[in-house]
């Protein structure tokens, strides 16, 4: 009750006391309104209206010259039986997801657990791990496309003295992908300094009463710091399978730039997934299917699926987590 | 401590030094871990190492199997400049990113304000929605909003499409991510602190653009800065909406092309490169704790 209407209350009648309270409610509700109007606006035109545009749109034939035709489920057929490059795509992403998100939560965690126990130079040792993070995407793989360039890079000149004959890395089909997990290992710094808050927060009292009951140091990791910053695994979880179903960006620069270097014809059209449809991650597919063949309905299905796939997912991944996931003092 | 009216007995009690060979296993540990971590650093910092190492190398010694300049090439910093337009580029960075970052801050502050400390029915499911829009892949709304932006500009005839415009403009409606941060933030505000403007006369609004919103700094300033560097790094939108017109390039667009645009070579892509990341790492160094603070605020309060 806002403090308008309690100081109305009191000799007053009683309907004027109604009167000035939904009087109050209303203009409360004018305030929230007014304040929530930017995003209320923003949501409709930019997430509402697309949304159902998509969905229409997969639905039809569209190459934004004449208007769209009608289709029917056509694109969705062609989609699951006779696309050649989706399978490859949605194993590229899942891929992906399976091994480089796994990758950088471990890293993170593991530098994290670390760094906690570091006695001396813990502000220098955060900041060294966190600057990869900050590289620019695109800055961050031509760096690499460089650094892990077969002939002459640096990481198989240093491979070479140590005897070990390096990888094609981005020029082969087969080591492509993992590059890119190096690279999303190296930018790990986010999710970092997140564990690494959560593992200095855990109670030190924890720890005590665990020693105290004959708890060794991997006992200790399992039964309290584990159980403790759940929340902060299942949020870098979370966020590590929804970026790694947007991941466009490294992949679609990697393999241009790969692509270029080996054929010294840098034509960016034909370049997207190279070599051999390995990183034709599935956002690259979304983007080749809308933008380099004009095809805005089949693109829109492709779209339709990957919202359908992320909501799966991510609810999967929620539901799941009640049986581990630990929240201090609450009921759930 | 108890130390300061107890006898020293009780002291020693509380502080008993453990025994030499615990002792000794402890230093062990740190002693590894300490090696472990340099190790790590080393790894992670080598990749920066080799970028400047070959941005100051002759075009020939790049493609060598020598890692070390000779001579130092510091001409490579300049030449970039003559190879490709950065200034330029740079210049429709800056307005996007702040154009951008100001419509964002100003629209998201009050949405976060509502979904934190008013109360009203439906507040739960708004906020919900926020985190879901939060969730949605970019890539599932993005062929209608291009379609939009296209027929748009044909109706009142302006170029969107090869423009900044559809960049900027999403952001002065609220952006998720920084509502969701705000909010987090807000909540963090005593009720007290509300509760005596409310009692001094102040309606909601005035209590927003004064007590909030000076409570408030160090949550606006992280938005601020992590806007700022989203719209710096972002690639995939700028990439569709100017791709077509170099002129309208943002750094990010321009670098992906550079070592294309004229088969430039690795020791000036390296050294565009590090140009690109100068800035970020510059602000880093400048507001290392707004960022750290950023950071663990979207995951802890998550």
């Amino acid at each position: 009750m806002s403090p308008a209407a309690v100081a109305e209350a009191g000799p007053v009648p009683a309907t004027d006391r109604r009167r000035a309270r939904r009087r109050a409610a209303w203009r409360r509700r004018g305030l929230v309104f007014l304040l929530m109007s930017p995003w209320l606006a923003g949501f409709t035109i930019f997430f509402g209206y697309p949304l159902v545009m998509s969905g229409y749109l997969s639905l039809t034939h569209y190459d934004l010259l004449s208007p769209p035709k009608w289709r029917g489920l056509a694109n969705y057929r062609y989609l699951l039986h006779d696309d050649p490059q989706f399978w490859p795509a949605v194993r590229n992403t899942l891929w992906f997801i399976a091994i480089a998100v796994p990758l950088q939560v471990l890293f993170a965690f593991g530098i994290a657990l670390m760094l906690a126990r570091a006695k001396r130079g813990l502000g220098f040792f955060r900041t060294v791990f966190y600057l990869p993070a900050l590289a620019p995407p695109v800055a961050a793989t031509l760096g690499f496309v460089y650094l892990l360039n077969p002939a002459t890079g640096p990481v198989n000149i240093v491979l070479g003295h140590l005897g070990i004959q390096g990888p094609l890395w981005f020029l082969s089909p087969g080591w492509a992908k993992p590059s890119l997990t190096l690279l999303a290992v190296w930018g790990v710094g986010n999710t970092m300094i997140i564990f690494l808050a959560a593992v200095l927060d855990v109670p030190q009292h924890l720890y005590e009463s665990a020693e105290l009951d004959g708890a060794g140091p991997l006992q200790r990791l399992r039964w309290v710091t584990l159980p403790t910053i759940s929340p902060v695994i299942l949020f870098s979880i979370i966020l590590g399978v929804i970026q790694g179903l947007q991941y466009f960006t490294q992949a679609f620069v990697a393999a241009n730039i790969a692509a270029g270097q080996a054929s010294q014809a840098g034509d960016t059209v034909n370049n997207l997934g190279y070599p051999q449809d390995s990183t034709l991650f599935y956002p690259v597919l979304v983007y080749q299917a809308a933008f380099v063949n004009n095809g805005m309905g089949y693109a829109s299905a492709l779209a339709i699926v990957l919202l359908v796939v992320a909501f799966a997912v991510t609810s999967v991944i929620l539901w799941n987590s009640r049986r581990w996931v630990h929240y201090a003092g609450s009921v759930r | 401590m108890s130390t300061a009216s107890v006898p020293v007995r009780a002291a020693a009690l509380v502080r008993r030094k453990p025994p030499p060979t615990v002792r000794r296993q402890r230093f062990l540990v740190a002693v590894a871990n300490h090696s472990l971590l340099i190790a790590a650093a080393i790894i992670f910092i080598a990749p920066f190492g080799f970028i400047v190492l070959t941005a100051l190398m002759t075009n020939e010694q790049a493609l060598s199997v020598h890692l070390w300049p000779h001579p130092f090439r510091w001409r490579n910093f300049t030449d970039v400049f003559h190879e490709a337009p950065i200034l330029r580029w740079t210049l429709n960075t800056m307005i996007y990113s702040s154009l951008a970052t100001l419509g964002l801050v100003v629209s998201s502050v009050p949405v976060a304000y509502a979904l934190a400390r008013i109360r009203w029915r439906g507040r739960n499911l708004a906020f919900m929605v926020v985190l879901i829009a939060l969730m949605l892949p970019p890539q599932v709304t993005v062929v209608p909003l291009y379609v939009m932006w296209t027929r748009l500009g044909q109706h009142i005839g302006f170029h969107f499409v090869g423009s900044l415009w559809p960049l900027i403009v999403p952001n002065w409606f609220g952006d998720a991510f920084s509502i969701f941060l705000l909010r987090q933030f807000f909540l963090t505000i005593p009720e007290e602190y509300l509760d005596a403007a409310r009692v001094d006369g102040c309606g909601e609004l005035r209590i927003l653009t004064t007590v909030v919103l000076r409570m408030a700094k160090p949550a606006i300033a992280a938005v601020a800065l992590f806007s700022f560097l989203y719209t710096f790094n972002d690639f995939f939108l700028p990439l569709l909406y100017t791709g077509e017109n170099p002129a309208r390039w943002p750094l990010q667009v321009g670098l992906a092309q550079f070592r294309s645009l004229h088969q430039v070579q690795w020791n000036l892509t390296m050294a565009a490169t590090l140009l690109v990341m100068a800035p970020v790492i510059a602000i880093f160094f400048l507001a290392q704790r707004a960022f750290i603070e950023g950071v663990t605020l979207t995951g802890v309060k998550g």
